[in-house]
């Protein structure tokens, strides 16, 4: 059942993403300033607003441990932030490309990039944090603070172009201003989606790993003990 | 738009999606790769038990 639903969520998530990407590359025109480049935004955007929700999901989850110290929820915690720790880099990496292509540069200071990268190393901290503790509540605890800290990032990224009195390199927002044209709604929609997909597997992927690792403690605790 | 932007253009968009593809492919090798790993050990510890 959990293989059927992983390969299904796979499988149509990569569908979504070749018929996306045949819209993109195929159908939409260029843009008048940027020129092709511009289609860079279908995976850029898409990639952090879905790293965003699964880190969402993980905050949650690391709540629900500390007030109930239930494995599953830390299993949950740490497959979803894993998954999201790809996306972020994906959104890092194809940014600093765009940039280096638009600005000149492939790197600036400014209030959006340093908040995402320190968001990023901050989640990459919370992954190399776990195998240094072998206690497993030790480290569950430990690590759902870490994910409860480290969320408190988000929100300055999201705001990091919102608010008035910042100046900063970075494009301001899309969707919500009308700024995106018409036409290029439906590709950017589905770009999520596919990534929202493919995503939802690899959380799944990754969680049977936690939970076979949980597994395989257990066994050998009980082979010690004899 | 120049003949010589519009290369250019192309070409970090080539170089956009493709670095975005690897980190990807990168993550689901990593995780495929680390799934038999955990399910070997698995396997060689159930073994383990059903023998003592």
């Amino acid at each position: 059942m959990r293989e059927k639903l992983i390969y299904t969520l796979g499988i149509l998530g990569t569908l979504v993403m070749v018929y996306n990407l045949h819209t993109i590359f195929l159908d939409l025109p260029d843009e008048a300033m940027q020129g092709a480049v511009y289609r860079i935004l279908f995976i850029h955007v898409p990639a952090v607003i879905n790293a965003f929700t699964f880190l969402a999901v993980a905050l949650c989850t690391s709540v629900a441990f500390l007030a109930t110290k239930k494995f599953i929820y830390d299993s949950i915690s740490v497959a979803c932030i894993e998954v999201a720790t790809a996306f972020m880099l994906v959104n890092l990496v194809t940014g600093s490309i765009w940039g280096r292509n638009q600005w000149g540069i492939w790197w600036t200071w400014d209030l959006r990039l340093t908040s995402m990268l320190i968001c990023f190393l901050l989640y990459l901290g919370y992954l190399l944090m776990r195998p240094a503790i072998t206690e497993p509540t030790q480290r569950a605890t430990m690590s759902a603070f870490i994910s409860i800290f480290a969320f408190a990032d988000v929100p300055l990224v999201i705001m990091a172009i919102r608010l008035p009195n910042v100046r900063t390199q970075h494009p301001g927002p899309v969707l919500e201003t009308g700024n995106l044209a018409p036409a290029f709604v439906p590709p950017f929609l589905l770009g999520m989606l596919a990534l929202f997909l493919i995503g939802s597997a690899l959380v799944l992927v990754r969680l049977h790993q936690e939970t076979s690792r949980r597994e395989i403690d257990s066994i050998r605790r009980e082979l010690h003990a004899v | 738009m120049d003949p010589t932007a519009i290369i250019t253009n192309l070409k970090f968009l080539f170089y956009g999606y493709s670095a975005a593809f690897i980190v990807l492919l990168g993550f689901v090798i990593l995780l495929v790769r680390r799934s038999r790993r955990i399910d070997q050990e698995l396997t060689r510890l159930k073994s383990l038990v059903e023998n003592k």
